[in-house]
């Protein structure tokens, strides 16, 4: 047994260090030619792939900088609390069908959306803590936004839970079947949005507003406490991913047999992924009511009808 | 079947003590590698190179605490969907209704709430 922790522990380190990056080096090219540019091409000399290894060297050798005014610990403790439950859901995330996944728990489901929410404390811990002005608007920004839609997502989670009548992540996967990709779609794009909130992406970047906030909550962040911080950030676009393509697009499921299946999650992710780089290409920042207002008055009201509605066809079937 | 449950539990905790380890050898290697050479400057508040106006904390209107309330209440009922979806099957047309009832006191609140004008930005 001991040797099988070992095993899940070092396979989602790993997915952790590497997926990351991936979808980070895809964002830089992905951005660059879809606004006409070229983006890194020099580090490791074949269209920059290194480029974000170069990144990570560098943020290594920066000068730790901690504000003279900011809440020492809290400060330093902040980007921990942003990377670590991150790191903790991609445990919970079936890569393919079997022993395929970290941990089969029967209340992956419910664990999984506890963790996202965790989010929001790092947030005001690294807002709160820098004591600037800034990041105390930025702080307050993210909480208002990351508490609110926490709600869609949780529903619309739990819309899938009724119609796979289980909260283990692997027997969503195995009770899904096509058609769901109509009867869950409303849930499918409202957890889809949820998530992107949750993960402030633009969008939903208002907590971090460069343009008007400096850089948000992250402002007094720098050398690798702040490299912690986008990690989490680039994490969060592949838990997101992950999440959305087993909840509600078949996971492994797919054409070909059941061994390739962890073939189909990680297109599936990355199909996702490349739609979350493409959206900060193609949307303007949402102001912060109409935020709290596409939450309140869209999200939460169309999440509630679908959670009626599949529990109404449950009943039926 | 226990047992299969206790690794579960057992690999979720060495896996939380595996993200704190990665995060202290980052830090200890950044600690390795890095200078230090501090300076008043470097320490105070960034208000975009000009000097910072006020003391330490800034005071701030907060306009989100009525969001807050509300996410509170939407979120502890929100909770008692979970175990609810896992044994729904078991109870069928009873848990249900239940149901219904439920989303339909959540949606009073919430078309209340929209009604007072609560959700409107001020």
């Amino acid at each position: 047994m001991a040797l099988e922790i070992a095993v899940k522990v070092v396979a989602v380190l790993a997915a952790f260090l590497v997926l990351p990056l991936v979808v980070g080096q895809t964002e830089h090219k992905l951005m660059a030619h879809m606004q006409g540019r070229l983006g890194p091409m020099h580090a490791g000399r074949f269209h920059g792939w290194a480029q974000l290894i170069a990144d990570g060297v560098k943020f290594a050798q920066k000068e730790d900088l901690v504000p003279d005014a900011a809440d020492k610990p809290v400060f330093k403790l902040a980007p921990a609390v942003a990377l670590l439950p991150y790191l903790l859901v991609i445990l919970f995330i079936p890569l393919g069908p079997g022993d395929l996944v970290g941990s089969s728990l029967d209340m992956g489901l419910f664990v999984v959306v506890a963790l996202v929410g965790v989010g929001v404390l790092a947030v005001l811990m690294a807002g709160w803590s820098s004591a600037n002005k800034y990041t105390l608007v930025g702080a307050l920004r993210g909480a208002a936004q990351l508490m609110a839609y926490e709600l869609p997502l949780v529903l619309a989670a739990a819309s899938v839970a009724v119609a796979a009548g289980t909260l283990s992540l692997p027997a969503i996967v195995d009770a899904w079947n096509p058609w769901w990709l109509l009867w869950q779609a409303p849930a499918a794009l409202v957890f889809f949005t949820a998530g992107l909130a949750e993960i402030r992406r633009p969008p939903f970047d208002a907590p971090v507003a460069d343009s008007e906030l400096v850089f948000g909550y992250l402002t007094e962040y720098a050398g690798l406490r702040f490299a912690l911080l986008l990690l989490a950030e680039y994490v969060g676009i592949v838990v997101i991913s992950a999440l959305t393509a087993v909840l509600f697009l078949g996971g492994w499921k797919g054409p070909g047999p059941d061994s390739l299946g962890w073939l189909w999650t990680l297109l599936k992710t990355g199909a996702l992924a490349a739609v979350v780089i493409w959206l900060r290409v193609a949307w303007p920042r949402l102001r912060v009511d109409q935020i709290q207002a596409l939450c309140w008055k869209g999200l939460v009201p169309i999440a509630l009808a679908q959670l009626v509605l599949t529990t109404a066809v449950a009943l039926a079937l | 079947m226990d047992t299969s449950r206790l690794g579960d539990y057992a690999v979720f905790g060495v896996l939380l003590l595996a993200g704190f380890a990665f995060v202290a050898a980052a830090m200890a290697a950044n600690a390795v590698l890095r200078p230090s050479a501090p300076s008043k400057a470097k320490g105070s508040t960034y208000e975009c190179g000009v000097d910072p106006v006020g003391k330490d904390w800034a005071q701030v209107q907060i306009r989100y605490y009525v969001y807050a309330f509300l996410f509170v209440l939407f979120a502890v009922e929100a909770v008692f969907l979970f175990p609810w979806a896992a044994v729904f099957r078991a109870f069928g047309a009873a848990a249900a209704v239940e149901m219904g009832v439920f989303v339909g006191v959540l949606a009073l609140g919430l078309a209340y709430a929209w009604r007072k004008g609560v959700l409107r930005w001020r």
